[in-house]
């Protein structure tokens, strides 16, 4: 079960997150805790919630960055470094290493659209595969001893009882910003390949060699005003305005 | 290889969807909360609703936890030990709603000014308020005056409507989108929906902040100010306009005061006011038969500058030459403004170029025929597409009012205002100044057992509105409305207890609060207003505020300071009304309304406040609460919205109204309303005629709209006041030119406030330290995913923001010697508080952050004592005073806008100094007990773990 | 990494046992000493005690059977495997020496084979991790196999002194097996050193091409599984202290009392045991101290989003 599927899945279900216009709300961490802590699998526990400690399980986390110009591009109208918030859950790698490491078979990649879930019924809660990933896709339950993932919403996506245009993972539903979009990679007439191909998106970490399906659409350079061509300035002086302005009025 | 496991993936998601209205934030947004074994299974965004079609924020994702936190109040609560102890008895609500019917009523008959009663983030003004000018008292207000006023009157004043919940962007066309200092926890969806779309059409994103989060992370251009200074920026790229002839003429002819005669007399009572006729219309300048006619004559060639002779000999010139004069002058000059902004002149001047090359060369049209109100015929909608907006950043410093006239004036120049791509109005706004109420609350309109004789909040049309005593004193508790802050239209919540407690002007009997943490985080000077709520008169021992009464649905600091405690319930479990009467939700193409419902029973002996505040207005029989026979005439808060009617067929509700259920505005009470709202997803909306849309202040079709809707009873177009006279007649009252002359105290102040011109001066905590002693500017940012103090309850947003670091750019941090994770003591003239300190680069150099109200009192909020919230998060609070530093003038000034009162949160100067590492930061406070919590907190949480077993 | 002293305690028991278990297939102790007969039961408990440790940080110790079944994929079910397999022979041996005193060479050889195997998949649970550089080299397997060696030599010398029929070349395998562990050790610190890790902030955020990368706000203020999990990271100045503690305590100490036992043509033999035993013990507790530091010296590629 933890080998890889042998041939390529023939959909790659994924998401693409655009990190031009995430503004960093968290509405998709939230989104995602409240869909999932009473969805698929063990409910995602917090522990010590209202203490001193306190610390849940969470499938999706937005970090946030401060990216300062090695030099070239210009940022922006004042001080030199950017802040970009950067969305991060399971990217369903085409490579998967935490579904191989797996020594029970809980982990597995489904053959039919290449996301990767546990099975909790099998994980023994050893740790391995969230040792195995580097993007910290997978974080183990506390209460439950088990594994949790980004699933895809895969009890979304194919719920029938739920209108088709919800049939999405509800970080998607749920994002202000539009900046989160679910489609399938591998059609390459997709809205998600069409926005990756359009918007130069990248893999993380390709030297890993996990071959992410999740692609991220970068930041678009800035546009700085002091470069902007200025107003051709009148020098003339008040007067000069008001002989102008009656001018204007004659037109109109 | 086993096969892979077959998953149930077709289940339901709950048993029932219930439609109801969002309140984790201001925002207001449609929610589907799905119900599971009659638990919250889950809560999404209602794809129909006009706020957030479908999406939904964290907060709002949030609200499972928001319902079922630990620090709900459970029954309404008697203080037994000392106030800030958290001692309570529980006692049921027939004692309680006796008691506080004793309290009100004997301060009804005695003195109703004795009573302060002041709502925090309510959502239902139109009642309370209405509950308060029933009861008599004229200290009543809501908290704009700490939040937003600035920002309302200013927009009110210049165009009818401003930023905030008055109008906004034309997210669809717009193609320059400019947001002064945004909070971002406030309309949050529209406006991440909003950018997103502009950038995804390309539409260039300009945000000026002192800080580069949120939305000013992904703005194609950030003008990183020096806070304070947005006005001086607006006025240089208003310089630059004109000196480039780069405005709109006819606009300003059309749809503005720029060619209103302003009387040249100086030293005159008349001086800078408009000139006008017998019946009181202002005058402009007829250029071709070369005299004086009254505005809206046919076929008039307006003249905008010169300076005419009037027919009784006075001297007067178009108020927009005042404008050109003022602004082409050279101290607004990009280059002069460049230091005290922080901004570079090549960016303002690239900023003007930007906004001129879009409103001009990028003009749109929408081929609409409309008629304006002169009944000329218009044959399409011509657009300006640069949209502006502007929210806390503005709003909270002193000279917030001139700055957000600036911006207002700027819209106008370049033709800018309701036109397809610009700002644009949300009913029912546009409404001109003189159609709202000037305030109540001098002598004569109130007394023993009566009502106030009219709204207490409104607009002073100058200073003979001012409710203040013959010998200036104010009248109100807050001195709304008096020298002290004479347009302040929302109160000044934020100075009652240090007032009361001053005895300034006097002292009060019964301070009544709902929703607003006035003993943390909505307080300037936390830890003095701590102590004055503790005092106690040392002859009586009682306390110097003898009496509060306080509702909130949850344990927060401020229920700790309360004698009698109203459990409320929590939104989940409400009715509630977002009424055209109060705080609409409209957008520019639609009328909006909504309801929340109780999708969820309380639990707990706990009512809605609004239920509460009724009951106790017919145990008060307060007229228009009883009828003539003293028997109440709502049974709660539901009647009233379906039953109340404000005037004859306008209730709280628009939508659904008429016996049938088929009448929008106007129309009968239907019993059957509410049921018809839960039906159509808990909001109603009515679309404005495509005809109606644009221009909304001069267009007939919209005015016949407003009047058949039942905004007005008649049109109220509005003409836009770049000069605003209204600040004229204070100016000259400072000047001692016009009675009421203002005292000798004030004039000083109100002189340099009150420019009929929109102006830019330092602010006034800046203008009084000793600069080079406080080289820096501190300011909170509001975090996404919190709303204020409302979260540190909810296990799941407290996750993200635990504790807060003050950001501390790179440059200080490397001359003081600062590294993440130290601590320093940040100091400002009134307090210094002792943070674990971050470095940041993206930031104004010379301004530190932090989030806001992420600090919490031990105790409260039914965390743990030893919860970072309260250990290490931290307030500014305690750096700023609701006083400005003493002057030379031997008074002590609000820390406040001069002229509307607005508190000047953002005006904190400060300097910063290493310190040793510390596991607490200073100052710490002993706990408030479990402030009237007793929820216990679990272990471990694994919600919705019961439906996977 | 976090060092988890379960783990830990694992891989320092088992490695030992397992090399204790190979010394005595190879049938170089006497079979019919008791201490020989001691050996083979210290072997087997050093081995089973470290299974058991290492399933206690499990969060379902219940279904430790299923880790059996991905063989061929999992590393970590390959030493489960081989680890129950490696019982077999290794039981045969024990039950032989301990019943019959007597040896079997094709069990015995059998036995040290897969304990060098079990070994092996051990290590290779870390090296075959891409996300963790410090692992991710063939050095981690063998430095874990001369460590186990190393450790059994020991042993073995310790029990065979014991047994009062002294190998006399056991003391200098031993001293041999724990230069060669050692060095082997050095290299892997010496590429740790050395070589960048394969990902940096900068590519595990894609954003490298606008500049310098560095966290500003973690996704939630305090921590969580994964940076309990992986964000532990010793400073390098107590990493330093801690290596030279780890080669003092297991290497050089160890070695020196080997030596010296052995070259002065065995002393007397309670000396000889008491030397060879306290070397027994260092060469565990260095071997602690590596462990500890194979984990603690380890940056998971995650903490690139986690600004350590």
């Amino acid at each position: 079960m933890t080998m890889l599927p042998s041939l390529p899945t023939p959909k790659k279900l994924g998401l693409v997150i655009d990190l031009d216009v995430c503004v960093g709300c968290h509405a998709c961490v939230i989104s995602c805790k409240e869909w999932n802590t009473g969805g698929y699998g063990a409910a995602l526990s917090d522990q010590d919630p209202y203490g001193s400690d306190v610390s849940g399980t969470f499938l999706n986390r937005i970090h946030t960055f401060e990216v300062t110009p090695d030099g070239g591009e210009v940022v922006g109208e004042a001080g030199d470094a950017r802040i970009v918030h950067f969305p991060k859950s399971c990217l369903h790698c085409e490579d998967a290493p935490c579904v191989t490491v797996c020594p029970t078979g809980a982990s597995y990649k489904r053959s039919s659209d290449g996301i990767v879930l546990v099975d909790e019924d099998k994980c023994i809660g050893c740790g391995l595969c969230a040792w195995a990933c580097p993007y910290g896709a997978r974080e183990m339950d506390l209460a439950a001893g088990v594994m949790k993932k980004c699933t895809l919403c895969v009890d979304r996506i194919y719920n029938e009882t739920l209108a088709e245009i919800d049939r999405v993972p509800s970080c998607v539903r749920t994002c202000p910003a539009n900046a989160r979009h679910y489609g399938d990679f591998a059609d390459p007439a997709s809205n998600v390949s069409i926005m990756v191909a359009e918007r130069g998106g990248i893999a993380l970490m390709p030297e890993q060699g996990t071959r992410p399906v999740n692609k991220y659409l970068p930041p678009r350079p800035r546009k700085p005003l002091a470069s902007t061509l200025p107003l051709a300035e009148n020098t003339d002086g008040a007067k000069g305005f008001f002989a102008w302005l009656d001018g204007m009025l004659d037109r109109i | 290889m086993s096969s892979e496991p077959r998953l149930a993936l077709s289940e339901p998601v709950s048993d029932e969807v219930r439609k109801t209205t969002c309140y984790m934030c201001a925002c207001r947004c449609g929610i589907d909360v799905h119900i599971k074994d009659g638990k919250i299974r889950y809560i999404e965004g209602n794809r129909d609703h006009p706020v957030n079609k479908g999406v939904l924020c964290a907060k709002g994702s949030a609200g499972i936890m928001q319902h079922y936190a630990p620090a709900r109040l459970s029954s309404p609560l008697l203080r037994t030990g000392p106030r800030g102890s958290g001692e309570f008895k529980p006692i049921s609500w027939d004692e309680a709603l006796a008691l506080a019917v004793d309290w009100l009523g004997e301060v009804r008959a005695r003195d109703p000014k004795k009573l302060a009663f002041f709502t925090g983030r309510d959502q239902s003004q139109s009642l309370t308020g209405f509950f308060a000018q029933q009861f008599g008292t004229p200290n009543y207000a809501a908290h704009g005056g700490f939040c937003s006023v600035n920002m309302a009157a200013a927009g009110i004043m210049t165009l009818g409507g401003g930023f905030w919940e008055f109008g906004s962007p034309d997210w669809e066309r717009t193609k320059l989108f400019v947001m002064f200092g945004v909070a971002e926890d406030h309309d949050s969806n529209p406006i991440k929906i909003g950018i997103s779309k502009l950038k995804s059409r390309g539409a260039r994103l300009v945000s000026v902040n002192p800080v580069r989060t949120g939305y000013s992370s992904i703005a194609d251009s950030w003008i990183g100010i020096r806070p304070g200074t947005d006005g001086l920026l607006v006025l240089s790229v208003i310089h630059e306009l004109l000196k480039a002839r780069k405005i709109d003429v006819d606009f300003l002819v059309r749809y503005t005061n720029a060619p209103w005669l302003v009387i040249d007399a100086p030293g005159t009572a008349e001086h800078g006011l408009f000139a006008r006729d017998g019946d009181g219309k202002p005058l402009i300048w007829e250029s071709v038969t070369e005299r004086a006619v009254a505005i809206g004559t046919r076929g008039a060639r307006a003249a905008l500058s010169g300076r005419y002779q009037l027919e009784d000999g006075r001297l007067a010139v178009p108020s927009f030459q005042l404008l050109a004069e003022k602004y082409l002058d050279d101290r607004y000059a990009p280059d002069t403004v460049a230091y005290e902004t922080g901004i570079s002149a090549d960016v303002i001047r690239g900023l003007a170029a930007e906004i001129a090359r879009v409103a001009f060369e990028e003009a749109i049209e929408i081929a609409q025929p409309w008629t304006d109100m002169n009944g000329e015929r218009q044959a399409s909608f011509i657009g300006r597409p640069v949209s502006f907006h502007a929210m806390r950043g503005i709003s909270a410093h002193s000279n917030g009012f001139q700055t957000a006239r600036a911006i207002h004036v700027l819209q106008a120049l370049i033709g800018a205002v309701d036109c397809p791509g610009a700002f644009r109005f949300e009913p029912p706004y546009p409404k001109p100044v003189e159609a709202h109420p000037t305030p109540h609350g001098k002598a004569e309109h109130f007394g023993s057992n009566k009502p106030l004789s009219g709204p207490h909040l409104g607009f002073p049309r100058g200073p003979e509105d001012l409710l203040i005593g013959p010998d200036g004193v104010p009248n109100r508790i807050d001195k709304a409305f008096s020298w002290d802050a004479p347009i302040s239209a929302h109160g000044l919540m934020h100075m009652v207890i240090a007032n009361a407690h001053a005895g300034d002007p006097y002292k009060i009997d019964l301070l009544f609060l709902y929703m607003a943490n006035m003993a943390w985080n909505s307080s300037m000077n936390t830890a003095g207003v701590i102590k004055m709520l503790e005092d106690r008169d040392e002859a009586t021992g009682e306390y110097v505020i003898p009496k509060i009464i306080y509702s909130d649905a949850y344990a927060s600091e401020m229920v700790a300071y309360a004698d009698l405690v109203l459990p409320d319930t929590t939104y989940i479990e409400r009715h509630d009304c977002i009424s055209l009467l109060d705080r609409p939700i409209s957008e520019p193409d639609a009328v909006n309304d909504a309801i929340r419902w109780p999708v969820v029973e309380p639990d707990r002996d706990v009512r809605g406040f609004q239920s509460v505040l009724i009951d106790l207005a017919g145990r008060l029989r307060l007229p228009g609460f009883v009828d003539s026979r003293g028997t109440p005439l709502y049974k709660d808060f539901a009647d009233y919205i379906v039953r109340h009617e404000r005037r004859p067929g306008i209730g709280p509700l628009a939508g659904f109204r008429g016996v049938a259920g088929d009448r929008t505005g106007r129309g009968a009470s239907n019993p059957d309303q509410l049921k018809r709202y839960i039906e159509n997803g808990a909001f109603f909306s009515a679309h404005i005629p495509l005809e109606a849309q644009f221009f909304k202040h001069a267009n007939r079709a919209y005015q016949d709209f407003a009047v058949k809707m039942g905004f007005f009873d008649t049109p109220q177009p509005v003409t836009f006041q770049l000069y605003s006279e209204i600040c004229q007649k204070f100016r000259l009252s400072a000047q001692g030119m016009r009675e009421p002359v203002a005292p000798q105290t004030h004039r000083d102040r109100l002189a340099a406030a009150f420019d009929p011109l929109p102006d830019w001066y330092r602010p006034l905590e800046e203008a009084g330290v000793d600069r080079d002693a406080y080289p820096y500017h501190a300011l909170t940012q509001r975090p996404m995913s919190m709303y204020h103090s409302w979260g540190s309850m909810n296990a799941w947003l407290r996750q993200i923001h635990t504790r807060n670091v003050m950001y501390v750019p790179g440059a200080i941090c490397d001359e003081v010697g600062l590294v993440t994770g130290d601590w320093a003591w940040i100091i400002s003239h009134h307090g210094r508080i002792k943070v674990e300190i971050a470095r940041s680069d993206a930031v104004n150099r010379d301004t530190m952050w932090t989030w806001n109200a992420i600090g919490k009192r031990k105790g409260a909020w039914g965390l743990a004592s030893d919860a970072p919230e309260s250990n290490r998060g931290f307030l500014l609070n305690h750096l700023i005073h609701e006083l400005l530093p003493p002057k030379g003038d031997g008074m002590r000034w609000s820390n406040s806008d001069p002229v509307t009162g607005q508190a000047a949160w953002y005006d904190l100067r400060v300097r910063i100094e290493k310190a040793d590492p510390d596991d607490v930061s200073r100052p710490a406070f002993v706990a408030v007990g479990t402030a009237g919590s007793t929820h216990s907190s679990p272990a471990a949480l694994r919600y919705g773990q019961e439906w996977n077993e | 990494m976090h060092p988890a002293p379960s783990i830990i305690l694992f891989t320092t028991l088992s490695g030992l046992g397992y090399g204790l278990a190979a010394v005595l297939g190879f049938g170089l102790l006497d079979p019919s000493a008791t201490a020989t007969k001691l050996a083979h039961v210290l072997a087997l408990a050093l081995i089973a005690g470290g299974l058991i440790s290492s399933t206690l940080h499990l969060g379902n110790p219940q279904r430790a059977w299923r880790a059996f079944s991905q063989w061929r994929s999992s590393w970590l079910s390959r030493e489960g495997v081989m680890a129950v397999l490696t019982f077999v022979p290794l039981g045969i041996n024990a039950i032989a020496s301990v019943w019959s005193g007597r040896y079997l060479p094709l069990p015995g050889m059998l036995g040290a084979v897969f304990c060098g195997v079990t070994v092996f998949c051990t290590a290779m649970i870390y090296a075959s991790l891409k996300s963790v550089h410090a692992w991710n080299t063939e050095w981690t397997p063998v430095s874990y196999l001369l460590f186990a060696l190393a450790g059994g030599l020991v042993l073995a010398s310790f029990f065979s002194a014991l047994g009062g029929n002294a190998h006399p070349m056991l003391p200098f395998l031993a001293v041999i097996a724990i230069g060669a562990a050692w060095l082997s050790k050095a290299y892997w610190w010496a590429r740790l050193g050395a070589t960048a890790a394969l990902s940096t902030s900068e590519s595990a955020t894609g954003l490298g091409f606008i500049g310098k990368v560095r966290l500003f706000e973690p996704p939630h203020m305090n921590g969580n599984y994964l940076t309990r999990e992986m964000g532990f990271r010793v400073a390098r100045k107590h990493a330093a202290r801690l290596r030279q503690i780890a080669v003092i305590s297991g290497g050089v100490l160890p070695a020196l009392l080997l030596a010296v036992a052995a070259l002065s043509g065995g002393p007397s033999a309670a000396l000889a045991v008491a030397m060879s035993g306290v070397a027994a013990l260092l060469v565990f507790g260095g071997t602690l101290v590596e462990r500890w530091l194979f984990f603690a010296e380890a940056r998971h590629a995650v903490m690139n989003y986690y600004g350590s």
